[in-house]
């Protein structure tokens, strides 16, 4: 049986094909401005690296903060919904799911079956999102690649007061002025975002195994100051950013078969 | 999916009818050589009551919740405020109803009715500068009874006079700034309609432990603001009483409020009064919200049964007890008010835990779901703690920001989203049928 799951992300959107429960292709685009024109392309793409037609797939599923807007879809699932199945489908012991995308973070309590039990999101606020590191990286003229790779340079820890990225931005500005180093704003940079989304985590509680996924995964300097932060160890899977695209190709697979 | 009958309440355009008697009432009371006077909903309006039966109130909460209503009104409300320079986190009822003040605006039509003088009691940090701005705004007397006695579960007489007696010079302040001489028959009368229509109220939100509920929050909202309005008046506790054998017919014939009804929640201090539509969205997963410590609490008084369970507090009347003095009747009204379900959590979160778990267990809720009212740090103080309190207890919870009455804080569709994940969590999906009544 063949599914996809697409995730309209803010900032890219992501699709998988799942085939008889086994990733067969993957794709991610821009989001753009025509969210529904790039979700088909991704879609398309997905479906060429997967050696299928677009037409032989059974259900698809949205995810993600336009998931309403994706064409052609036979079901919808809520961001927290797809991180929690499609952790699960990889890593059946993890029960705390940290999602962190461009523009919101997520703190998922998960069953051993991949029921939620519990959550929290970030709203109203980018400091604790991918957007605020991109931000915060362009104030230090590094790539983003860069600024994550920078941070783990760095083992002094300095403070950062700002609660709002706006407000954090002339701290850094601040701190260029004071001569610190690079790498010493960079790793102060991903101490605070790290540090907002454990507070939003510890809400619903943390229990082991933790899983971090989502687009910020992929900062070496946040995945570093996240574990210093909980103060145990974050397992990163293999394309984090996919997981809820994943995660709603689980579930239309499960809807096929209910 | 259950499918039960549903239908209007019969005595909705009496509801509607009497609140805006209320306002109509207080703009047209100069004319009728009456007086108006303004203060909180928790005032002790039945004291104000004795200086005659043409004196009348407008209470800032609900009236303030009115304009939330109107959010064009509303934002006009809001910027009139912080020109003034006040802080756009203070209480945002407050800076509707200054608002309305400063533009001079009624929110029922034509200019904003000036009153003669405030009446007002201080439990939450606002409440006793709100009007003690409107006082000195306006230049009008103010008089302000400090209830900071603590907990009910710890009154004895001292704290108990404490009150009393600031109600007794109440008393002679009246007398003072109106020239009127104090009918103490007035408010032993308006004493024993506000023990009736508050313990009605009660009755009323236990009959919504019937499944199917024969109310939802979103009706209960335009009915518990009668008390708010004037819980000391007898039209008030006749009506409530009309509309207690109205529920209780519905709950005998099992007419539910949603017709599809298959998950219960409750939500938590005042809504966003601009945006109810959350409660209808909520329908569409047959999802209902049967009320919350804020609906049951604000003006329902209650007490605990011999079996442990929450019911109406039994009123003097029902117990048999004659109402004779003043003194006897400020006494009554003090004890009664202080009972009052949502002034104990301004003391201790955890006794708004057990009241929230209290109505859980009894109501048969799947649930929970958090307003974190950045508009009112009075009922939102200790939220958080709540949510931790709830969750522990196993039941699933969820929050959502927004403002009770400053639509620029709340964010529609991210607060959509996240019902849907609630939803999804309490396996819910979402249906087809969203008719609810009224």
């Amino acid at each position: 049986m063949i599914t996809a799951g697409i995730d309209m992300g803010a900032k890219y959107i992501k699709a998988v094909i799942l085939k008889d429960g086994e990733i067969a292709g993957k794709a991610k685009v821009a989001t753009g401005f025509d969210s529904t024109e790039s979700a088909s392309e991704c879609l398309a793409q997905a479906a060429k690296e997967s050696g299928i037609g677009v037409a032989d797939i059974k259900h698809i599923t949205s995810t993600g903060a336009g998931r309403k807007s994706a064409p052609n879809i036979n079901s919808d699932i809520t961001d927290v919904g797809a991180a929690a199945k499609g952790i699960n489908h990889l890593m059946k012991n993890v029960r705390t799911v940290i999602d962190v995308g461009a523009e919101e973070g997520r703190g998922i309590k998960l069953e051993e079956t991949g029921k939620v039990v519990d959550f929290a999101v970030n709203e109203k606020c980018a400091a604790g999102a991918g957007a605020f590191a991109e931000a915060m990286a362009r104030a230090l003229e590094v790539s983003l690649e860069e600024f994550g790779k920078l941070s783990l340079q760095s083992d002094k820890t300095t403070p950062m007061n700002a609660q709002c990225a706006v407000f954090a931005e002339s701290e850094v500005v601040s701190l260029v002025h004071a001569k610190t180093p690079k790498q010493d704003i960079a790793r102060a940079v991903h101490d605070a975002i790290s540090s907002r989304i454990v507070s939003m985590v510890r809400r619903v509680g943390i229990n082991k195994d933790v899983a971090l996924v989502g687009g910020v995964s992929y900062n070496p300097g946040f995945v570093d100051a996240l574990s210093r932060a909980l103060e145990m160890e974050v397992s990163v899977p293999k394309d984090a950013e996919f997981v809820g695209a994943l995660g709603a190709a689980v579930v239309a697979s499960e809807r096929v078969q209910s | 999916m259950a499918e039960y009958k549903t239908e209007p309440l019969k005595c909705w355009p009496k509801a509607k009818e009497l609140r805006l008697k209320y306002y109509k009432d207080y703009q047209q009371a100069r004319e009728k050589g009456g007086i108006r006077w303004t203060g909180g909903a928790w005032s002790f309006d039945a004291i104000p009551a004795g200086l005659g039966r043409d004196v009348y109130n407008v209470t800032g909460e609900p009236y303030a919740a009115s304009i939330a209503f109107d959010r064009k009104l509303s934002l006009e409300c809001l910027e009139a405020a912080e020109a003034k320079g006040w802080a756009r986190d203070l209480c945002s009822y407050m800076r509707n109803y200054w608002g309305s003040m400063y533009l001079g605006k009624y929110a029922f039509g034509g200019d904003y009715p000036d009153p003669d003088f405030c009446f007002q009691d201080h439990i939450c940090c606002s409440h006793g500068k709100w009007y003690q701005h409107v006082a000195e705004y306006k230049k009008i007397p103010y008089f302000c009874i400090d209830v900071s006695v603590g907990p009910y579960k710890d009154i004895d007489e001292n704290r108990l006079m404490f009150v009393v007696n600031q109600m007794h010079e109440s008393i002679e302040w009246l007398e003072k700034v109106t020239g009127r001489k104090y009918q103490d028959e007035l408010l032993i009368e308006a004493v024993e309609n506000e023990t009736r229509s508050t313990s009605t109220w009660a009755e009323v939100c236990c009959l919504n432990m019937a499944k199917p509920a024969p109310l939802d929050e979103k009706t209960m909202y335009s009915l518990y603001v009668h008390g708010t309005l004037a819980k000391h008046s007898k039209e008030i506790a006749d009506f409530y009483e009309e509309l207690r054998d109205e529920v209780k017919y519905r709950v005998e014939n099992h007419i539910a409020a949603v017709p599809n009804e298959t998950c219960r929640l409750m939500s938590d201090t005042q809504p966003p009064w601009g945006f109810l539509k959350v409660f209808r969205y909520l329908e569409k997963y047959g999802a209902i919200s049967v009320g919350s410590l804020y609906t049951f609490g604000l003006i329902g008084i209650w007490e605990t049964k011999p079996d442990g369970s929450w019911g109406p507090r039994t009123t003097p009347m029902q117990k048999g007890e004659k109402i004779t003095t003043r003194d006897q009747a400020l006494r009554v009204l003090a004890d009664w008010n202080l009972s009052k379900p949502e002034w104990q959590h301004f003391y201790d979160p955890n006794l708004k835990t057990d009241m929230m778990l209290q109505i859980v267990k009894q109501w048969q809720l799947d649930g929970v779901m958090l307003h974190l009212n950045r508009g009112c740090e009075g009922l939102s103080c200790g939220i958080m703690e709540n949510r931790l309190g709830i969750a522990k207890a196993g039941v699933p919870v969820m929050t959502f920001e927004g403002n009770m009455g400053d639509e620029r804080e709340f964010d529609e569709k991210r607060v959509m989203v996240r019902i849907d994940s609630f939803m999804e969590t309490l396996g819910v999906t979402m249906q087809n049928t969203s008719t609810a009544a009224p």
